[in-house]
């Protein structure tokens, strides 16, 4: 009987669309062949969650709206290379789309259906004004760094910058 | 009963994606028939199937792909 913990801890800092892209397929792919997986979202990586995939006026105080309406959510996010001022990612997507290659999306609804667990951090949470009412109802916990080392203890942890 | 999944052509993770979500939709016992390409699918499925408890009844050779049919346990 093989007892090794199969378990896969990613720390999503990044907001850039091809970075979420390769997060949600490496958790995706993990969870498809039985891992257990954790997304913890910091910082800019938190837009891939928010509610409103658009731009949107969120959070509290002036500095953390202007900061939320300029970053947009899951439909803004640019590409981390070659952006060409946000036409990138909608060009990104046909060619995934014409090579059926998984969007962002369909990667996004598949990581909800394989019980990947998304979690956000409460202190990136903090500075940017988001409460967690703001974020998609998938989003089963915010949590701090001494939760997300319990979480991922024992298993590997993979940081997207 | 036996379900149909054709995977030939998705690629990483949709493939291993559809696969175990499948199995999750069928009942204990049913055998789901996936179609798929060799190389990472062909070593993979199986492999992944296996170690969810399901059993692989058959891989049979059909073309360039392979039907590989799993019995749903777990």
């Amino acid at each position: 009987m093989e007892n090794e913990t199969k378990k896969l801890s990613i720390i999503c800092f990044s907001g850039d669309f091809d970075k979420a892209v390769a997060a949600f397929t490496m958790a995706t792919g993990a969870a498809a062949v039985n891992w257990e997986v954790n997304v913890f979202f910091t910082f800019w990586g938190l837009n891939i969650l928010k509610k409103k995939q658009g731009r949107s006026i969120i959070g509290k105080g002036f500095l953390a709206r202007f900061f939320n309406f300029l970053m947009g959510g899951s439909k803004n996010l640019p590409l981390s290379r070659l952006n060409f001022g946000g036409i990138s990612p909608g060009l990104m997507t046909g060619m995934m789309k014409k090579r059926n290659v998984a969007t962002l999306s369909e990667l996004i609804e598949a990581a909800k259906q394989l019980k990947v667990k998304l979690i956000a951090c409460e202190m990136a949470m903090h500075i940017l004004g988001i409460q967690k009412s703001d974020l998609i109802d998938d989003v089963q916990e915010v949590i701090g760094v001494p939760t997300f080392l319990e979480y991922s203890k024992n298993g590997q942890v993979i940081f997207i910058s | 009963m036996t379900h149909t999944l054709d995977i030939t052509k998705d690629h990483c993770p949709m493939t291993f994606v559809k696969v175990k979500l499948g199995l999750s939709k069928i009942a204990q016992g049913d055998v789901l028939d996936v179609l798929l390409s060799e190389g990472e699918p062909l070593v993979n499925v199986p492999k992944a199937a296996k170690e969810q408890g399901h059993r692989i009844l058959e891989i049979k050779n059909e073309g360039k792909n392979y039907h590989i049919l799993i019995e749903k346990n777990n």
